[in-house]
């Protein structure tokens, strides 16, 4: 058969082959703004998740009358140091500071030689402190560096807001997906569900729950992630009930698959794009949501660093603007970056956009 | 160029991004002349036509098209708003999507004329009655205040070419006016098409891939393929001595007959007796919160399929024949009798899962019959992961090649059938994509397929060859189908027998000759003189 023959000729010719995943990605790499938010982020992230090399009020590493210790690690007592009592060494102390600099002794610290709860005693001016040599953001009400706040606090925000994208994005796609492949009256009995669920009065009920358990971070993650899954799961069910009825759907069912492989082997995975599409923006919502939460002082528990909580105290102490300032900056940053990153993956995902070589 | 020319185009390239999709081409339409621009999906007709009035997004345009002496392409923006719709209208393939929703289409025909002729509202709406009255659309008064969903599509195709003549223009473009309706609607839109052309003597552009239309109602035809002028010509001059061998190609892509005739009687390989389907529909109002309506998809259908022979379902859209071959498929729950070499659906799983081996599909529309995410291996391998799961990896994928092979993909060996197999859909063409779902349904070795309009979405030439491959198969492997189809050349070409369907009912029945050159049913007479 001549139409045989090219169509063959026509296949092996042809440049090497890309999934459609694949092709996303490329799309989404040709959009620089967006390429550039992605690696910028990726590097905050993976730096904050070094902090305490980077900022910690303990050294990274002593040499002291010939031996070596590991502070980052284990606690010595001061005695350890020539010190009086036996007590956890204060890195700060201008006494400690200079036996460790004496005789041959060094110690290594970290860029900036604060941790996020470190009180510096030791400060010259007054709390909170404008940007110093010592302090170079300055320092807050109660005298830590703000530098290692915000450094911490990013850390903290960024990782909460992954654990409830994650946590809020399966849920949506488990809801989703059972309603939206069986249909019918498990679609409607969950549609209802949804309906209820969603007019409860959230912030009441974090309210409530603040008062009656101990704030932390987990209580937060499970309550918001209780409440944040139904916007997603109304996207999810809508690409399964369109893509169930497609022809590539009843063709395998017509070839005896079983319910489960068809959605893991052709619902999922061509559902995929909405979800995908909204991740950044999910992560940039989680990330102002917990700040929101810390600054009406609902949210981590005290003595956690947290940006919301540096805004209430920029609120707080209005003429210290550094403080504001700079965790204003940290939080416009975070979420543009965020933003770039979703506006090019939605273009990378828009089917309407053809194929550029 | 001669004085009696309306539309002389030439050099006329269209480009998209550097890609050039139009070569320079040349040709002129006479006032009121009837030509035709023929050509398969991609040949550039349509944009062709788009670009004679500016209406492609980001194409660039070279060459000339003088019309009436004046220059389409190189003319003011301003000038050649006036030019549209008044002295050169357009009529498009989906009526639904080409009128607003949101409008009469009385306020659509009016808006033209208020526009273009600067009549008052009044006198307008009175000219739309008109003019729909003369599309052949019964109760004008009345339809004028109808919304386009609240019409048929033939009414819907007669209110766009209602609108489209309101101010009587020289030339009109009509780029696959029927394509998109009915066969028995396709001939009544023709007629009315020459009908106001002779009446108001206006030139007709026909742009289409259907040859039985083009003999019907050109004076001329134009062909087109990838973007290249190949042959033009007066329309019996050209089908009597096509000189270009695409020409030629085209008008030999009637589907040819060649399936091993029924030799006298065999135990049936299917049998309905009764088969209804109904479907719940919403009821309005409070009453709906507790019942559901009935809608009678197939009733009563009853029918018997031999071994190695094809049964045909014809039938218009919304007859009920894609149901019967869900129906048949044992994907949508039914009523009475059907059988599968003596066993029916739904008598417990793994009964069901042996039959799913036994009854295959191949469906319409190529793009999404194949999941896009998933490799030609995955695809096509998807039956053996179910029915031979005790197979290797390697066995499985010599099976995948096997199968690619024998509907005619990739003749290589097995080094580059590799390669082929992890492609994905989306860089096979349309005729290519309908093969791999002929594979995938084939892997299994199936005794019956069910093919749902199976080249219906498919190129002439291409659908030529895909039928050609089925009836290799066929006779090969003895395998029956219910062909489920519209298109009464493909049921001549295929079909051992025949059954017309409308309204869910079957109204004639028997031999594939019978039926063809002496159809009983007003309707199937209908349906068989409409593909003439």
């Amino acid at each position: 058969m001549s139409g045989s023959t090219r169509v063959s000729s026509s296949i092996n010719t042809a440049s090497p082959s890309l999934s459609p995943g694949r092709r996303a990605w490329l799309r989404f790499k040709r959009n620089r703004l967006g390429y550039w938010s992605l690696v910028l982020f990726c590097l905050l992230v993976v730096l904050s998740l070094m902090a305490e090399l980077i900022s910690n009020d303990r050294p990274l590493l002593v040499r002291y009358q010939g031996e070596t210790y590991f502070p980052m690690a284990r606690d010595y007592s001061e005695k350890t140091f020539g010190g009086d009592f036996d007590t956890a060494t204060d890195y700060l102390d201008p006494f400690i500071r200079e036996r460790l600099s004496r005789d041959g002794n060094w110690a290594l610290f970290a860029p900036n030689p604060y941790g996020p709860k470190t009180l510096n005693y030791f400060a010259k001016a007054p709390n909170p402190s404008p940007p110093t040599a010592d302090n170079w953001l300055g320092t807050d009400d109660r005298g830590r560096d703000l530098l290692a706040q915000l450094i911490y606090g990013f850390r903290v925000s960024v990782l909460f807001a992954l654990a409830l994208t994650f946590t809020g994005t399966l849920l949506g796609i488990v809801t989703g997906a059972i309603q939206g492949f069986f249909g019918g009256k498990t679609d409607l009995a969950f549609q209802r569900f949804i309906e209820i669920w969603g007019s409860m009065p959230e912030l009441y009920l974090l309210i409530i729950f603040s008062a009656v358990f101990a704030p932390s971070l987990a209580l937060l993650l499970i309550l918001l992630s209780l409440f944040g899954w139904m916007g997603l799961s109304d996207y999810v069910r809508a690409e399964f009930l369109r893509n169930r009825q497609l022809d590539y759907v009843r063709a395998a069912r017509s070839l005896g698959v079983s319910n489960w492989q068809i959605i893991r082997r052709h619902l999922l995975p061509n559902s995929m794009t909405p979800v995908v599409t909204f991740l950044p923006f999910r992560m940039s919502g989680a990330i102002l949501a917990l700040t929101s939460l810390d600054f009406l002082g609902l949210g981590v528990p005290p003595g956690t660093p947290s940006l919301g909580e540096l805004l209430s105290q920029g609120k707080n102490n209005i003429d210290a603007w550094w403080i504001s300032l700079a965790t204003f900056a940290v939080l416009v940053v975070t979420l543009l970056l965020l933003t770039f990153m979703g506006d090019a993956l939605r273009d990378a995902l828009d089917p309407r956009k053809a194929d550029a070589p | 160029m001669s004085a009696n020319t309306l539309l002389d185009v030439q050099g006329l390239s269209v480009s998209f991004a550097g890609s050039e999709v139009v070569h320079g081409i040349d040709f002129s339409i006479a006032p009121g002349e009837r030509v035709a621009l023929v050509g398969e999906s991609g040949s550039g007709k349509t944009v062709t036509a788009l670009s004679l009035l500016r209406l492609v997004a980001n194409a660039r345009m070279c060459g000339q098209a003088s019309f009436d002496g004046l220059d389409l392409l190189s003319m003011p923006e301003r000038d050649l708003r006036a030019i549209r719709g008044r002295d050169i209208a357009m009529i498009f393939q989906e009526p639904m999507t080409a009128l607003n929703p949101l409008m009469t289409v009385g306020d659509q025909i009016a808006e033209v004329l208020t526009l273009k002729t600067g009549l008052a509202k009044a006198q307008s709406v009175q000219r739309a009655i008109d003019l729909l009255a003369e599309t052949g659309i019964p109760e004008p008064e009345r339809r004028v205040n109808a919304f386009p969903h609240q019409l048929s599509g033939g009414q819907r195709q007669r209110a766009m070419i209602a609108m489209a003549l309101a101010c009587q223009p020289k030339l009109l473009l009509a780029d696959e006016p029927t394509t998109a309706l009915d066969v028995s609607l396709r001939g009544q839109i023709l007629e009315l098409l020459t009908r106001l052309q002779q009446k108001n003597g206006m030139a007709v552009l026909l742009i289409t891939h259907d040859l039985n239309l083009v003999r019907r109602f050109a004076d001329r035809v134009i062909v087109m393929e990838n973007g290249w002028i190949v042959e033009q010509g007066n329309t019996a001059d050209v089908f009597a001595r096509p000189q270009h061998a695409y020409t030629q190609r085209l008008i030999a892509s009637t589907p040819v007959r060649d399936v091993a005739e029924s030799q006298g009687e065999a135990p049936a390989v299917m049998r309905a007796q009764g088969l209804r389907v109904v479907y719940p529909t919403p009821i309005a109002g409070v009453r709906g919160w507790f019942r559901r309506g009935q809608f009678v998809a197939v009733q009563g259908a009853s029918f018997e399929i031999l071994p190695g022979q094809t049964l045909g379902v014809m039938g218009e859209s919304g007859s009920g024949k894609s149901t019967l071959a869900l129906a048949a498929l044992g994907l949508l729950p039914f009523q009475g009798e059907l059988q599968f070499a003596g066993q029916s659906w739904g008598a417990n799983a793994a009964r069901d899962k042996a039959l799913r081996r036994q009854v295959q599909v191949v469906f319409q529309d190529p793009f999404s019959s194949l999941s896009p995410r998933l490799t030609v291996e995955e695809i096509v391998g998807e039956g053996l992961g179910v029915h031979a799961p005790e197979l290797s990896k390697d066995q499985r994928q010599q099976r995948v090649m096997t199968a690619l092979r024998d509907v005619g993909l990739g003749t290589g060996d097995d080094a580059a059938m590799v390669q082929t197999l992890q492609r994905y859909p989306h860089e096979f063409s349309g005729g290519q994509r309908q093969r791999l779902a002929i594979a995938r349904a084939l892997i299994i070795n199936p005794g019956m397929l069910v093919l749902d309009e199976p080249t219906s979405a498919l190129d002439v030439t291409v659908q030529k060859q895909v039928l050609q491959l089925l009836q290799k198969l066929q006779r090969e492997r003895g395998l029956s189908y219910l062909l489920i189809t519209h298109d009464v050349d493909v049921i001549r070409a295929m079909a051992h027998g025949v059954l017309v369907m409308k309204d869910g009912a079957i109204v004639e029945s028997g031999p594939v000759h019978q039926v063809l050159t002496q159809p009983q049913h007003a309707y199937t007479r209908i349906l068989v003189s409409a593909a003439g």
